[in-house]
């Protein structure tokens, strides 16, 4: 049994529906801080229309040329993480969890699967059951992803994280190979039939944080 | 004196990376604690860190190009 006082500090803070870029700024702000010795903190939020590009990711798994991309309103950015091409827009919980991994084993491939279970574990909450799969990243339900993962790390600080398809317009993924995988993409709505409370998901989203990293949570 | 920057061990299961971006240059004068290179593995960009303070002589591995763990990246002098 874990006693509270045994639980880690985390705070939260829900930035609402975010320019990509500006979220990457907020971020930096918050890995110097929890670099500096600061709280470590979990962001929740949902992006504009945009296309990403992990640090190695391969432009050509972006089907439609950078016109059309504009055309449609999308914006396009490569940055500091790991993976391949995805898409974030509205609809789709974005976690940036800002953590010291030293306080968690300094060991990526575990943090990596934890990310993966509180996804798991919060679909399941939802009454969806997925799962993570042997040699691929990210969350499926059945052949489908419904949660990908890349993250950053700096001096042992870890930034960037999982965006997870509650509401998603999918047809945005038809613009891409997700993750430079031929990959269907689904979501918690498709799925159940219905579109989901935002606010809901982002609740046990949190909750389901705490439980997988054994935090204690407070707003930021 | 001079030091070698090694690959970090980054946790169980992981063998190697792949260099994605030096952040310096042959020559470069850099503080201990400043971002070298910028490694990928398996979703994860991870960022190492000169270890002294000193002028980047050598870097051993280039973009593109895997590292194992312990392995040489750069040396520092």
């Amino acid at each position: 049994m874990i006693l509270s006082q045994d639980l880690l500090i985390c705070r939260t803070k829900d930035i609402g529906l975010t320019d990509f870029f500006q979220a990457c700024q907020l971020q930096k702000k918050f890995v110097q801080e929890v670099i500096d010795g600061g709280t470590d903190i979990l962001l929740l939020t949902e992006h504009a229309p945009v296309l990403t590009l992990g640090s190695m990711a391969t432009e050509s798994n972006i089907l439609l040329s950078g016109e059309m991309v504009k055309a449609r309103g999308i914006g396009i950015a490569r940055v500091d993480r790991g993976g391949e091409v995805t898409f974030h827009g509205p609809g789709q919980l974005v976690v940036y969890p800002i953590l010291n991994l030293n306080k968690f084993g300094r060991d990526l491939k575990s943090y990596l699967s934890k990310l993966e279970q509180v996804a798991i574990d919060l679909l399941r909450y939802f009454g969806i059951v997925a799962n993570s799969v042997e040699g691929k990243r990210g969350v499926f339900v059945g052949p489908k992803k419904i949660a990908s993962i890349g993250i950053g790390v700096r001096k042992w600080v870890s930034y960037h994280g999982m965006a997870i398809n509650v509401n998603t317009d999918l047809r945005y993924f038809s613009t891409i190979k997700p993750c430079g995988l031929e990959v269907e993409m689904t979501s918690m709505e498709r799925i159940l039939g219905k579109s989901l409370s935002m606010d809901a998901v982002k609740g046990q989203a949190i909750n389901c944080f705490c439980d997988v990293f054994n935090l204690k949570i407070t707003k930021a | 004196m001079t030091v070698s920057v090694k690959m970090p061990d980054l946790g169980e299961g992981i063998s190697k990376a792949t260099v994605a971006s030096w952040l310096v240059k042959v020559g470069d004068r850099v503080n201990e604690g400043d971002d070298l290179v910028e490694l990928v593995t398996d979703k994860a960009s991870f960022n190492v860190p000169a270890a002294v303070t000193g002028i980047v002589r050598q870097i051993l591995v280039q973009e593109g190009e895997e590292i194992t763990i312990g392995g040489d990246l750069a040396v520092i002098e």
